[in-house]
């Protein structure tokens, strides 16, 4: 009995970072078909808003609050992994669109300079950099659009993206200045500290459940109850779902395509945001986070059935079971008796790296006879 | 060289000689007779640039001290040591392609280099087809003996081995069961091959071992086979690389394999630097074995620690690997001055049996090109430095390891032509 908790409690842990990390490519390359493969660097940059949160959060002004800064560091990294996710968009994917191998090259390349941001340039400036462009669209969204027409339309706009330099550059400043760790670029990894009440474990049923798996598994939860009722319940939900089903049609109709573009993919990359912040609480902090992850981000979402949610959750538990189950030699635990020729082939897959060989070749061999994964996706999208 | 540069040098060199005059005594002269360019070869990019950068300050710094205090003496003229740096850019093929410019290009003497033993498994055929001098200043597998490689950093004897006997029998672990966890590649296997042997020998038991890929953070599977494998306490030694011991300290502590329930770590591959990395919460209690430590009570550590805080700043540490290679420095120029030329072959012989007071006390280079050591065990503390408990003798070194089996009953001896690189006691 202990055993199997423990090895479910192990395989949902596992799991869980596999699909908090792959659930917005689900969204990215899932619905709207963009091979992104900047998607781990987008979880880089949660992981790093993180890190900044807790140096925050170490001043003196805000050490009261410093239990909480997790809960802080989640919103904080969704929206500004978003905002990073809409630059993005805006600036490079919007123009590939329907060229998926130059959307791969060109993500590829975001990947590398984004990874070479973080190495080269102070964390308080990269701050104040996000600062400015998220102060920048809440102007563009939020004003009423006759503000920016007729003859002073232009003095407004020149008014609202001065402030957002200003307060862009205010943050760096104050940042830099209060916090010296950010202030000076460094290609070092960082440490995220989880506070005092999250680290160590639970004793139950005597095992021990660690609290940050915990916290990881109920973040995962949260996360994917909120992204299917926003995609099947919510007004913007239908629409993603209308463009991702036919694009022309959905355009006749009165969607703007382009808004859901950009709102889908900002929705896929703060939910990388997302993964970073777990991620983070697990490793350490660096510009190489994101390339550990990419490659388990599109194979669960491969596995599970491009574009299906319920299949992304399924993959990921799997792949999560099979790791335990093979990478601890279970089955040894479990049959001490098996024959020996078939013992000593389990006990040599049973350390990480053949575990890792042996779940890659299992999904291989799985994607030979259903190349749609477990749930392939039926209907115009695939004819097409 | 126009005039003004010329009395700026001079002006400047001799600043400097009267600071160290000031504090270290020893005589100096502002006026060169001549200068020797050296290699310094590092990765200043890429993943290893992190480690590697701070042996090029020491480096640096340990040329700038010589320097000022009067350079190298060689032929009856002082010499003023430049340098030139070349990045290997964390890419072991660009390591031999550096070396060979080095060579055949700026024609240095000597090559100061390397961390990875993939850096330096590249370099070694360069240096041994172009009869050139690698010193190469990291703790390593052993299990190699050039004539053209100097080897200042430990062989396993002056590390892993004193830092198993320590944890079986002196350890509050002492007796139980060890598990043995490191990074997939040649020097956690190689090292965890000795430690195989030498448990077996010792009359303990090793439960289990697992090696994680390079960049896998993901610890759940190791860590429920330590619990299957090591129900009540034992030993685990770790030889993970950089990041990958974040997560793996980081989740063992959360699983409750802690010190205080009798769950002690060995650790081959974190110093003072790492320690600050990871964080000493999460690794206090636990154990590490280096030759040098910074928190050596010695008057010639404190300076060596203070010198470097000083160059480079106040928040910098100083760790075993970087003290390597501010030794291999001065015992070129031992060598050197004791050759009394720079050519290779000459100094090769002179630097055998050359002795320097380093900071972690005296070292002595021997017939198979390594440096007799001091082994310290430390454990780590709150504040993010070694407790020193155990401080062996001086280690002589071997290259090739009595307790590995395909190496056992082999020796290394470049001074005796008859014997060379691998040759039955």
């Amino acid at each position: 009995m202990q055993l199997i908790i423990e090895s479910l409690f192990n395989s949902v842990a596992i799991g869980s970072v596999l699909l908090i990390a792959a659930l917005g490519l689900a969204i990215v390359f899932g619905l709207m078909g963009v091979i992104n493969l900047a998607h781990g660097e987008l979880m880089m940059v949660g992981a790093y808003s993180t890190y900044v949160i807790q140096l925050i959060f170490k001043l003196p002004i805000l050490k009261p609050f410093y239990d909480i800064y997790v809960l802080v560091a989640i919103v904080v990294a969704f929206i500004v992994s978003g905002v990073v996710g809409i630059l993005l968009e805006r600036t490079v994917i919007r123009r590939l669109y329907g060229s998926p191998l130059e959307t791969l090259l060109a993500t590829w390349g975001v990947s590398l300079i984004l990874q070479q941001f973080v190495r080269s340039v102070p964390l308080a400036y990269a701050t104040g950099f996000v600062v400015t462009i998220f102060i920048s669209l809440l102007f563009s969204t939020f004003t009423p659009k006759k503000l920016f027409q007729g003859s002073r339309g232009k003095l407004i706009k020149a008014g609202a993206l001065s402030t957002s330099a200003v307060a862009g550059v205010l943050t760096a400043g104050l940042l830099a200045s209060l916090v010296s760790k950010l202030s000076r670029a460094s290609a070092r990894n960082v440490d995220v500290t989880a506070p005092a009440w999250m680290r160590g474990g639970i004793d139950l049923f005597g095992m021990t459940f660690p609290k940050t798996r915990l916290l990881i598994i109920f973040i995962t939860i949260i996360s994917v109850i909120a992204v299917s009722f926003f995609l099947n319940k919510s007004v913007w939900g239908v629409r993603i779902r209308a463009v991702t089903q036919n694009r022309e049609m959905s355009e006749c109709l009165g969607i703007s395509t382009e808004n859901v573009d950009l709102i889908t993919f900002g929705i896929g990359s703060g939910l990388a945001g997302i993964a970073g912040v777990a991620v983070s609480l697990l490793g350490s902090v660096g510009p190489n986070v994101g390339v550990n992850y990419i490659v388990g981000c599109f194979m669960v979402v491969v596995l599970g059935g491009v574009g299906n949610l319920l299949g992304t959750v399924i993959a990921s538990f799997s792949i999560g079971l099979l790791t335990d189950i093979i990478g601890s030699g279970r089955l040894l635990t479990i049959w001490p008796n098996m024959p020996h020729q078939l013992a000593s082939t389990v006990d040599f897959f049973s350390t990480t790296s053949m575990a890792r060989v042996m779940v890659f070749a299992l999904i291989v061999a799985f994607l030979q006879y259903r190349p749609a994964g477990l749930f392939p996706q039926k209907g115009r999208m695939m004819e097409s | 060289m126009n005039l003004s540069r010329k009395i700026f040098t001079g002006i400047a060199t001799a600043a400097m000689a009267t600071t160290v005059t000031a504090c270290g005594g020893s005589d100096s002269s502002g006026n060169f007779d001549d200068s020797v360019t050296v290699g310094i070869l590092h990765s200043l990019s890429g993943t290893m640039a992190i480690s590697e950068s701070t042996l090029v300050d020491t480096e640096k710094m340990a040329i700038e001290e010589i320097n000022a205090s009067g350079g190298v003496f060689v032929d009856g003229k002082f010499h003023k040591i430049e340098y030139i740096v070349e990045d290997g850019a964390s890419d072991w093929p660009t390591f031999a392609e550096k070396s060979k410019k080095l060579i055949d290009q700026d024609k240095v003497p000597v090559v100061f280099g390397g961390w990875t033993s993939a850096s330096r498994k590249a370099m070694l055929p360069v240096y041994e087809s172009k009869d050139a001098f690698l010193y190469y200043p990291i703790q390593y597998e052993a299990q190699e003996c050039s004539n053209n490689i100097f080897y200042t950093g430990a062989t396993p004897n002056q590390q892993s081995e004193p830092a198993t006997e320590f944890m079986f029998k002196r350890s509050p672990a002492a007796g139980k069961p060890f598990f043995l966890v490191g990074s997939d590649y040649v020097f956690p296997r190689t090292s965890n091959t000795i430690t195989k042997a030498q448990v077996k020998a010792l009359g303990g038991k090793v439960v289990g071992e697992d090696y994680l890929p390079l960049g896998n953070t993901e610890v759940a599977p190791i860590i429920s086979k330590i619990k299957v494998a090591l129900p009540s306490g034992g030993i685990i030694i770790n030889t993970l690389n950089g990041d990958q011991n974040v997560a793996f300290f980081k989740q063992i502590q959360d699983a409750g394999i802690t010190p205080s329930n009798g769950y002690y770590v060995m650790n081959y591959s974190i110093a003072e630097e790492e320690i600050s990395t990871i964080g000493p919460e999460f690794l206090e209690g636990h154990y590490g074995a280096w030759n040098y430590m910074m928190s050596i009570d010695s008057v010639a550590s404190k300076k060596f620690a203070a010198r470097f805080k000083k160059r480079w700043g106040a928040d910098r540490v100083v760790a075993d690997p970087q003290e390597s290679a501010y030794n291999m420095v001065y015992l070129w120029k031992q060598a050197v001055e004791k050759a009394g030329t720079f050519d290779d072959n000459a100094v090769r012989e002179a630097l055998v049996g050359e002795k320097f007071d380093a900071p972690q006390g005296p070292v002595e280079v021997m017939p198979n090109h390594h440096l007799s050591q001091t082994v310290r065990i430390g454990q780590i503390n709150s504040e993010g430095g070694f407790t020193i408990l155990e401080e062996t003798g001086v280690v002589l070194p071997q290259a090739w390891n009595q307790k590995h089996p395909s190496s056992k009953g082999y020796a290394c001896d470049w001074t005796d032509a008859s014997k060379g690189e691998k040759y039955k006691l």
